[in-house]
C-alpha cells in the first residue's frame, strides 16, 4: 500500500499505530475526519447526525492516555461512524424514520459501547433505509445517500450511509447491521470490506430490531485487517442479549498472513449461473477463485439449489418478524404521535401511518398478512421449513469445503430511482446474501474488481462455518493481497489532488 | 396469489395502520405481486421437515433473580410524546358510557 498523504486516507491500523508512536494525536485524526465530513457530506449525505463533541471528547481521552503513558486500546483514536439504528447516549437514534425523528438514545448499544471502549472515536450516525428495509438507502425519510464512486448511483443498503462514509474516507471504519445483506451488499457496491458475523457472535442489545432471528451487527472497513480488528472489539457474549453465544473469540488478526494453502474453497456455480447475475460480476468472482487456486487453495464446485428459495423464505420470515418488532412504535412511549386522537386505536393507527414510510408500511403489511389466521402455515410455516433445508444444504457443503465463494450482489451499483418503483426488483439485490442470514452463517464481502465499463466496484462474498470468521478473514486477506486493487473512488481522488 | 382491497383493509387494521384509499389500491397490487413471487415455496415438498425459528438450537437462558439497576424513570420518559407526574399520558381508554 502506498504511503497515505492525508490522515483520512490512513487505515484504522495505521492511525492507531501513528497515535501510539506519538506521530499523530487522536484529536488530529478526529478533526481530519470531521473536516472531511464537512467537505463531502453535502454531496454524499452519509450521515443523519455528525457528533463533533462526542468525537473530540473521545479523542481527548485517548490523547490523555498517550500523555500519561498508559497502554492504549487496540482502536485508539480510530474514527468510526455508526448506523443510525444503534443507540448511543448523546445521539438521536432515528432509524431514518419520521416516527423516530427526534428520538434521543436512553442507553448505549453493547457493540457501540465495546467499540468505544476499544478506543474508537464516534464521528456520527449514518443514514440507512428506514428501519433497515431496503437495498439502496433510498427508503430513508431524510433523503438518499449517494455512492462516492458515482453520485448518481445508490451505495446499496440498508447500511448505505455506513458504507459510503468509509468509502469516502469520512471515517476509517463503521458499523452496520445485516438482516438479509444490509452490510455485505453496500460493501460490494462501494468497494469496501464488509462483514456479517455468525448469528450470535455480536450482541444485538441496543440495535433497533428488524428481524430478531436474522439481525447481526458487523463492520465496514477499507482493509480486511481493520474489519477483523473491529469484529475483535465487538464480538462475544453479552448478558443483555440472550441470543449472543458464549463461544471464545479467537485473535482474528493473528491468521491474516497465513495464506490459503490447502484451504478448500467451494465456488457456488448455480449462483453464478443465476439469471440476473451480470457477466462482469460472474467473471470477477471466477477470477477470484482462480487467484485463490494459484495461491494454493483447493478450489472445487458446489451447487446450493435450496438457497434459490432463500429470497422467498426471507420475504416471509423477515417481514413477519418485523411486523411484530415494529408493533412497539405506537405513539405511546416514544416517537411520533398525532395530536388530535379520538381514542387509543385512532392514536395508534394514524401515528403509525404518518410516521412510517412506504417500504416500512409494505413490510409490516406483508408480515402481518403472512402471520394472519388462515395464511400462517402456507407462508410462515412453509418458509420456516425451507429455512431448515437451506441450513442442511450449507452443512453438507461445509463437509466438503472450508469456505464458499459467491458474488455479493448480482450487479454493480444501480442508479438512484432505477428500482425505486419495483419492490421485487430491489429485493433481488440480496439474492446471494440472504441465505447466510437464514442459516446464521458468517460472510464477508471483499472487492475483487472494478467493472471495465462503469469503473464501479464488484464484490465477492466468502462464507464460512458458524463461528469460523477467522478462516473467512484469512481467505479474504489472501485475496486482498493478491489482487492489490486500488479502491479509491473518483470523489476521493479529487480530494487527494 | 391475488389479494383483494378488502383483505388489505383487514390486514391494515390488524397492523394498526390508517391507510388512505390510494395506499390501499397501491398495496393491493404490490402485495399481490410479492406474494405471487414468494408463494413459489408452497410448491416445495416439505412434508416431514421440521420448521426452523432460530439458526441454532438454543435452550432457555436464565439469570440469577437479583435486583439490578434498570432505566431510570427520567430516562424512560425522555422521549414521551406527552408525560405528566412521572407517567405517560394517553387518550382515554374507557368510553364515557362504560364509565357511567
Amino acid at each position: 500500500m502506498a504511503e497515505p498523504r492525508r490522515i483520512v486516507d490512513m487505515t484504522g491500523a495505521q492511525i492507531a499505530d501513528a497515535i501510539a508512536r506519538k506521530e499523530l494525536s487522536a484529536r488530529e485524526a478526529a478533526e481530519a475526519a470531521l473536516a472531511e465530513i464537512e467537505a463531502l457530506e453535502p454531496r454524499v449525505h452519509a450521515f443523519n447526525q455528525v457528533t463533533p463533541e462526542l468525537a473530540l471528547q473521545a479523542a481527548e481521552r485517548i490523547d490523555a492516555m498517550v500523555a500519561s503513558g498508559e497502554s492504549l486500546p487496540p482502536l485508539a483514536g480510530v474514527p468510526v461512524a455508526i448506523k443510525d439504528n444503534m443507540n448511543l447516549i448523546g445521539t438521536r437514534t432515528t432509524c431514518s424514520s419520521r416516527i423516530l425523528e427526534n428520538y434521543e438514545s436512553v442507553y448505549t448499544c453493547t457493540a457501540v459501547e465495546r467499540l468505544l471502549a476499544a478506543g474508537a472515536v464516534p464521528v456520527g450516525k449514518c443514514n440507512m433505509d428506514e428501519f433497515a428495509f431496503g437495498s439502496s438507502t433510498e427508503n430513508s425519510a431524510f433523503g438518499p445517500t449517494r455512492n462516492p464512486w458515482d453520485l448518481e448511483r445508490v451505495p446499496g443498503g440498508s447500511s448505505g450511509g455506513s458504507a459510503a462514509a468509509v468509502a469516502a474516507r469520512m471515517a476509517a471504519v463503521s458499523l452496520g447491521s445485516d438482516t438479509g445483506g444490509s452490510i455485505r451488499q453496500p460493501g460490494a457496491l462501494t468497494g469496501t470490506v464488509a462483514v456479517k458475523p455468525t448469528y450470535g457472535r455480536v450482541s444485538r442489545y441496543g440495535l433497533v430490531a428488524f428481524a430478531s432471528s436474522l439481525d447481526q451487527i458487523g463492520p465496514f472497513a477499507r482493509t480486511v485487517e481493520d474489519a477483523a480488528a473491529v469484529l475483535q472489539a465487538i464480538a462475544g457474549k453479552d448478558p443483555m442479549d440472550a441470543t449472543s453465544v458464549d463461544e471464545p473469540v479467537p485473535d482474528y488478526r493473528a491468521g491474516l498472513e497465513a495464506g490459503v494453502e490447502g484451504l478448500r474453497v467451494g465456488l457456488v456455480t448455480d449462483m453464478l449461473e443465476m439469471e440476473g447475475c451480470a457477466g462482469e460480476v460472474r467473471a470477477a468472482v471466477e477470477n477470484a477463485a482462480r487467484v485463490l487456486a494459484d495461491l494454493g487453495a483447493e478450489v472445487g464446485e458446489v451447487e446450493l439449489p435450496m438457497s434459490r428459495h432463500g429470497l422467498s423464505a426471507y420475504y416471509v420470515i423477515g417481514p413477519a418478524e418485523a411486523s411484530s418488532n415494529l408493533a412497539r412504535f405506537d405513539g405511546i412511549r416514544y416517537g411520533h404521535r398525532v395530536k388530535d386522537a379520538e381514542d387509543v386505536l385512532d392514536l395508534y393507527m394514524r401515528s403509525r401511518a404518518e410516521g412510517f414510510g412506504p417500504e416500512t408500511i409494505r413490510r409490516v403489511m406483508l408480515g402481518t398478512y403472512a402471520l394472519s389466521a388462515g395464511y400462517y402455515e402456507a407462508y410462515y410455516g412453509q418458509a420456516q421449513k425451507t429455512r431448515t433445508l437451506i441450513i442442511r444444504e450449507f452443512a453438507d457443503a461445509f463437509e466438503r469445503f472450508d469456505v464458499l465463494l459467491t458474488p455479493t450482489s448480482p450487479t454493480v451499483a444501480f442508479g438512484i430511482g432505477e428500482k425505486a418503483s419495483d419492490p421485487l426488483a430491489m429485493y433481488l439485490s440480496d439474492v446471494y446474501t440472504i441465505p447466510l442470514n437464514l442459516a446464521g452463517l458468517p460472510g464477508i464481502s471483499v472487492p475483487v474488481a472494478l467493472c471495465s465499463e462503469s469503473g464501479l466496484p464488484i464484490g465477492a462474498q466468502i462464507a464460512a462455518r458458524h463461528f469460523d470468521e477467522a478462516t473467512m478473514f484469512r481467505a479474504a486477506a489472501a485475496l486482498e493481497r493478491a489482487l492489490g486493487l486500488d479502491m479509491t473512488p473518483p470523489l476521493v481522488a479529487e480530494r487527494q489532488r | 396469489m391475488a389479494i383483494s382491497e378488502s383483505d388489505v383493509r383487514h390486514v391494515a387494521l390488524l397492523a394498526r395502520l390508517a391507510l388512505t384509499d390510494e395506499q390501499v389500491r397501491h398495496l393491493t397490487v404490490e402485495l399481490s405481486s410479492i406474494l405471487d413471487h414468494v408463494s413459489e415455496i408452497q410448491s416445495l415438498d416439505l412434508a416431514g421437515v421440521e420448521p426452523t425459528a432460530h439458526p441454532f438450537p438454543m435452550r432457555n437462558v436464565t439469570r440469577p433473580d437479583v435486583v439490578r439497576p434498570g432505566l431510570s424513570r427520567e430516562r424512560a420518559l425522555l422521549n414521551a410524546p406527552e408525560a405528566e407526574d412521572g407517567a405517560f399520558v394517553i387518550p382515554r381508554i374507557v368510553g364515557a358510557e362504560e364509565e357511567a
